[in-house]
């Protein structure tokens, strides 16, 4: 009898911590993680501030209505001193992140966009940029399903932060707005996080 | 004896035919020998020369679609990034385009040119239907009035829009190129070759004693530009101990690295670069000329060796193999007649500036031949105005008379951007 319980008391010790292990308990601690809100609120950070400092300190000092010392054209490649635009400073950024990490993505997009194909299209896009011109300085998250993955989609407000920003959409000729003045949210930063 | 049971009987029959199959499919795996018998389809005539090494695209066995994307960007991605590709796979990755990559995966070249299906294969290699602009651009009537009423499969027709690469036509260098006459006043002429008898031999011959030599051989060398630049005997053919009669194609390269690299890029020389025989010219999918059939393409099968003449290099080499409407006609092209003849491979093998000054000539005379529009920047407006340059390569019949008269098509894509210009507001171009 003695034998019996101290073999039932050897095995039950594993086997308690095979269910515990399969249902995720035995000391294991909870996922760590940084919360999805708090992650994209720091990327869009550092992209905010490299974009102003791009926009202001190159592009504005050294652009035609600075030193006039570079070109900021689109087809900047097809000039001697061509620089690239800074919403293509942006693009460039994130293309580069997307061939490095697939653990976030990132766009610029509005609502009043030179090239259509950086409209909204999800909904969660279109309701957070329709959010983020309709609230000055207020942010937008929400979560979606796209092929299948979910994701942690946060919308932040991309804002004319020096005249050059308002002088080239407004005097673009595919731009379909012509009134943006220094301070207005012209588009939207959309963050992406896979939470599967 | 036992007689053996009927079920033993089909037992050994079936155990020697799946050992006999599994080396008889085996063995060209193991061995890289008659690998035919995989092919899935006849290869594209981009790939056709190369499609027995099967490894140059299907480097893995495991992968799938990843392994091929990586083969065709280890080939193609250079030409791609250099024309700043317009529909990068980079711009498909990000999931808000994942209802798109459903109808269309762009991320992958081969979701547009799949291989080994040449009965479904269109021009440039494309597998899919001509109206596949619709899938993402089916609003351009609504963005673009002008375009209003246009079938999708009029999009990629030459002169208006390539997928890949726009570099001569995207619509501020149309405007910029508006007023182009069709001649320009001046025209934009690279180093050309010296003549050959403007070259003299600095040199006397190095071969050994015991080589017999022909005079005629060495007087071939004393006028090229090998013997002007101080190239001997020795250099090609090596030291007496180690004499070689017909030097490789690899000693050649040793001086010559950015043409051999461009030769086995471009359809000449592609075999040589996945280690297969020379091209034969009977292996071409194109008009050749029945007696050239025989001939391998090695670096002498243009340069003949000891004169490298480049200016028999720039036509005859050519002429003496294609047997194109196009080719026959370059006798009595404007072009052949010029002064300062525009030759075939002042076209299809251009001198291009290279990177750290000087110039090299594009040895990929593929390089820039499809889709034609390549042609344009990197060779056409060196003489002509990009409006008559579009207009000439969208006329075929024009092409094949070897461009003899003038367009008998207009592409209206420079008109539209002009109207387009007209009609925009008054801007600051500050940013344009």
């Amino acid at each position: 009898m003695k034998n019996t319980l101290k073999s039932r008391a050897a095995l039950s010790v594993p086997l308690l911590c095979a269910t515990l292990l399969i249902t995720g308990g035995c000391g294991q601690k909870e996922a760590a993680g940084i919360d999805p809100k708090l992650y994209t609120d720091s990327l869009f950070a550092v992209m905010n501030a490299d974009r102003a400092n791009y926009t202001k300190l190159i592009i504005g000092r050294l652009g035609p209505k600075g030193a006039d010392a570079i070109k900021p054209n689109e087809h900047w490649e097809d000039l001697a001193n061509g620089a690239p635009l800074p919403a293509q400073m942006f693009r460039f950024g994130a293309e580069v992140v997307a061939e490095t990490t697939d653990d976030f993505t990132y766009s610029l997009q509005s609502i009043w966009p030179i090239n259509s194909q950086n409209a909204p299209r999800t909904d969660i896009e279109k309701a957070g940029l329709q959010h983020i011109a309709d609230n000055p300085g207020s942010n937008f998250y929400g979560e979606e399903q796209l092929g299948g993955v979910n994701y942690f989609t946060a919308v932040y407000p991309d804002v004319a932060v020096a005249a050059p920003c308002a002088d080239c959409h407004n005097n673009h000729k595919d731009s379909p707005r012509r009134d943006f003045k220094l301070g207005d949210v012209m588009g939207g930063v959309v963050i992406r996080v896979p939470l599967d | 004896m036992k007689a053996l049971s009927t079920k033993t009987v089909l037992w050994s029959l079936w155990t020697t035919a799946v050992i006999g199959l599994s080396v008889w499919l085996s063995w060209p795996l193991i061995f890289e020998e008659q690998q035919d018998i995989f092919l899935a389809g006849a290869a594209t005539h981009g790939h056709h020369q190369i499609e027995l090494a099967c490894n140059a695209c299907h480097t893995s066995p495991f992968g799938g679609k990843e392994v091929l994307q990586s083969a065709c960007i280890a080939c193609h991605g250079a030409e791609l990034k250099a024309v700043s590709d317009s529909h990068p796979t980079k711009k498909f990755t990000d999931p808000r385009n994942a209802d798109i990559i459903e109808r269309l995966d762009a991320r992958y070249c081969i979701a547009c040119h799949a291989e080994h299906q040449l009965e479904r294969t269109r021009p440039m290699g494309v597998t899919l239907p001509e109206d596949f602009c619709f899938e993402c651009h089916e609003d351009v009537g609504r963005e673009r009035p002008s375009h209003a009423g246009m079938g999708f499969e009029t999009c990629a027709s030459a002169g208006c829009h390539n997928f890949h690469d726009n570099l001569a036509l995207y619509e501020d260098f149309l405007l910029k190129h508006s007023s182009d006459p069709w001649l320009l006043e001046t025209q934009r002429m690279l180093e050309q070759p010296p003549q050959r008898g403007d070259l003299a031999a600095r040199v006397e011959p190095d071969a050994p004693n015991s080589v017999v030599t022909d005079e005629a051989v060495t007087a071939e060398w004393q006028h090229s530009a090998h013997a002007a630049a101080g190239v001997n005997c020795s250099d090609c053919h090596g030291s007496e101990q180690q004499w070689q009669p017909k030097p490789l194609q690899s000693v050649c390269a040793g001086c010559h690295e950015q043409q051999f690299a461009g030769f086995t890029a471009g359809k000449h020389g592609m075999r040589l670069a996945q280690g297969l025989s020379p091209m034969v010219v009977d292996q071409a999918r194109i008009a050749m000329k029945p007696e050239a059939g025989h001939r391998e393409l090695t670096c002498n099968s243009c340069h003949s060796a000891h004169a490298y003449d480049r200016q028999v290099a720039a036509v005859d080499s050519c002429q003496s193999c294609h047997d194109s409407e196009h080719s026959r006609n370059y006798a009595q092209s404007p072009h052949a007649g010029l002064e300062a003849p525009v030759t075939c491979a002042t076209c299809h093998m251009p001198r291009q500036e290279s990177p750290g000054g000087g110039f090299h000539v594009q040895h990929n005379q593929s390089d820039n031949l499809r889709p034609n529009e390549k042609m344009i920047r990197s060779v056409c407006l060196d003489c002509h105005g990009l409006g008559f340059a579009i207009d000439a390569l969208a006329d075929e019949a024009l092409i094949n008379r070897n461009f003899t008269g003038r367009p008998a098509l207009h592409i209206e894509s420079i008109d539209m951007a002009v109207d387009r210009a007209k009609d925009a507001p008054t801007l600051d171009k500050s940013y344009q």
